[in-house]
């Protein structure tokens, strides 16, 4: 890619930024919406050129999402970048495999471009995995870091973010798109840098020359031992609490309405906002990027007279973590649809005008 | 001669070195080891011949088998 | 004295938790024996199950993974990918590699993945209780066969190894025995060999090893040898399948 803009899907931005992310691993199956990602990398990755200290860039077309993820694990537990995509279905059957990834403290990158459900739903786009994504998804005490991206670029950019905070913190990251963002196409500007080379993992199995051997697991059965592996977990995720919050905000220093909403759903709320500013009204917005850890800071607003509008593609789901943040410090408004409606944006306005 | 030494404190009773050698030189212990169980006790009086019948069958690893 | 037996460096000196008889620790052996015979110990990434082995790496002193489940060879095939010039086997029980994994394997071997398979076969679930496994044979009674596998009610044993014989991605099978000492030799010629396939690039390999399992077949350690030559070989018979 000589080019530095290019014109890509949502699905392909991402494929394209765990490329240069230095992904070396990828293994998935095919599921609707997120079907660009697995043709993008199937064409690309394996071409893309050597990384550091890896063999080679490796697609597999695995056989199910349980196979791809738990592919995942092994390559991830050998030392590679590792990544595998899928929508909401698909994603629930890989829950098995990221409670292990977690529980085994394994680096890697997952991918939910969301669709309609429960069950087979339909392929629409929808927010309606959010608590899987933020409450664990899978068995045990864990958490999953989440970044939701709302555009092309930012999906491109959050991926190769994902990938560093996978490694950084030894965990799995999810990234929440839906099917609107994945089938998009924007200009993505590409990074300047080439292909990252990913840090040395002493933890990796890779044969135990000249050391004791390495041992990827999640299993605790000597008494306390999982207790004690389990607190570690937490202290991780504190730290990650502390440390990797992320949002956008607009607008909140004169907002009486403040809306809340993520992925695609911000970029319909930022057109609202823009009418109702044109006309006067004093709306905000606060964007989640990452919605685990959930970006609490962005709702330590002293004004008590302020209302939030959730807004999202779902019954009311991240509606949850934003009551906890406020509190009942304010008042916490939603408005959601979920099943293949989008809220428009005139949706969005006549509710803002009943609550301001 | 060759010889068999037995980690009695690994061994956990099974009898199958017992079944498995052919000079009937293996025998079941009436003392316990540190896991409370039966161990083996080998009686080199009679010529063990080196033919690790028993460590082969073993599912412990704890016979060693020694040979001139 | 010369020692002619004894302990390789890839079985760690510990007491396994198994239970007496149990064929997985001379199963565990032959593996550590055939990395230690090849000098591979270095470069050896083993795949353990769940199931009795799900400690294996607490035994085996190279490189290993855990695995859900019956996914041990889609972890392996995510190690091998990543480290194909490191050797790379799963150890797997028959409900995970025939029930709950049967998928898996079988996609593994029909890719030809350079990998081996050290397949235990012990026609029940050990850690769980004794209940029916894919290879229970038929009247075999357990947990959740009180009067036995019928055809009607539980099908008929799983014969994986037959099945597997027939993808091209597969270079080697062969059914080996523990039920004595010359058939234990011939068993651990046969991981050497799947380990040898795989060093040559030769594709999928598996052993399956009828294993005794005295705990949840009811028998004593040598009568369930015994039974695993006098009716369980009838239904799994011994050699090279592939």
């Amino acid at each position: 890619m000589a080019k530095t803009k290019v014109l890509l899907s949502g699905n392909e931005a991402i494929a394209q930024g765990a490329i240069q992310a230095g992904c070396t691993f990828y293994a998935g199956y095919p599921i609707t919406p997120q079907n660009e990602l697995i043709a993008y990398m199937a064409k690309y990755l394996p071409a893309s050129g050597a990384v550091k200290g890896q063999a080679a860039r490796v697609f597999i077309q695995a056989e199910s999402e349980l196979a791809a993820i738990n592919m995942v694990y092994g390559a991830s537990a050998a030392g590679a970048r590792a990544m595998t995509s899928s929508s909401s279905p698909g994603i629930s059957l890989k829950q098995e495999g990221i409670s292990y990834l977690a529980g085994s403290q394994l680096p890697a990158v997952i991918v939910n471009i969301m669709r309609g459900g429960p069950g087979l739903g339909n392929i629409a786009p929808a927010q309606s995995d959010y608590f899987q994504a933020t409450r664990g998804g899978g068995h045990g005490d864990y958490h999953v870091i989440v970044l939701a991206p709302a555009s092309a670029q930012e999906a491109y950019d959050l991926t190769q973010s994902g990938f560093d905070l996978a490694d950084k913190y030894r965990t799995p990251v999810m990234i929440l798109g839906d099917g609107v963002l994945g089938q998009m196409m924007e200009p993505v500007k590409l990074s300047s840098r080439k292909i990252k080379t990913p840090p040395v993992k002493s933890w990796a199995l890779c044969g135990c020359a000249g050391r004791k051997p390495n041992i990827a697991k999640s299993f605790f059965l000597r008494e306390g031992a999982l207790e004690e592996f389990n607190l570690k977990l937490q202290k991780n995720y504190q730290i990650i609490q502390q440390k990797e919050q992320r949002f956008e905000g607009l607008f909140l220093s004169d907002a009486k309405v403040i809306l809340v909403a993520y992925g695609t759903m911000a970029r319909i709320a930022k057109s609202a906002i823009s009418q109702l500013r044109n006309a006067g009204k004093q709306v905000g917005l606060i964007r989640p990027i990452s919605l685990w850890p959930f970006p609490e800071r962005a709702f330590q607003i002293k004004n008590n007279r302020v209302k939030y509008l959730v807004l999202e593609l779902s019954y009311g789901q991240m509606l949850q973590d934003v009551r906890l943040a406020v509190n009942g410090r304010q008042q916490v408004e939603f408005l959601g649809r979920s099943g293949g409606g989008i809220l428009s944006q005139e949706q969005i306005i006549d509710k803002v005008k009943k609550i301001l | 001669m060759p010889k068999i030494i037995i980690n009695q404190d690994k061994c956990k009773g099974c009898l199958l070195c017992v079944n498995f050698c052919p000079k009937g030189l293996i025998k079941k212990s009436t003392k316990l080891n540190k896991q409370g169980l039966n161990f083996v006790e080998v009686d080199l009086k009679d010529n063990c011949i080196g033919c690790m019948q028993c460590a082969i069958i073993c599912p412990d690893c704890c016979i060693e088998v020694y040979k001139e | 004295m010369e020692k002619i037996f004894k302990r390789g460096e890839s079985l760690y000196d510990v007491a396994t938790h198994y239970c007496p008889g149990c064929g997985h620790g001379i199963a565990h052996r032959l593996v550590a024996e055939a990395v230690d015979s090849l000098g591979i110990r270095e470069k050896t990434i083993g795949v353990a199950p769940v199931g009795c082995a799900v400690v294996a790496y607490d035994y085996w002193n190279f490189d290993c993974s855990e695995a859900a489940h019956g996914r041990a060879l889609a972890v392996a095939t995510g190690i091998k990918r990543v480290h194909p010039e490191k050797v790379v086997f799963t150890y797997q029980g028959d409900g995970d590699l025939a029930a709950i994994g049967t998928n898996e394997t079988i996609h593994a071997a029909n890719r030809g993945e350079n990998l081996s398979v050290v397949f235990i076969n012990n026609a029940v679930y050990g850690m769980t209780g004794g209940q029916l496994a894919p290879t229970t044979l038929l009247g075999q009674k357990t947990a959740t066969s009180i009067e036995g596998r019928t055809k009607k009610a539980h099908g008929y044993p799983l014969k994986i190894s037959e099945m597997l014989a027939l993808l091209p991605g597969v270079c080697y099978i062969e059914r080996v025995s523990l039920e004595n000492p010359q058939e234990v030799l011939k068993a651990k010629r046969a991981i050497k060999q799947a380990f040898e396939n795989q060093i040559n690039n030769l594709g999928f390999s598996l052993v399956e090893v009828l294993s005794p399992c005295p705990t949840y077949w009811g028998l004593s350690p040598k009568e369930s040898l015994d039974w695993i030559k006098l009716v369980m070989r009838k239904e799994f018979p011994l050699g090279r399948i592939k």
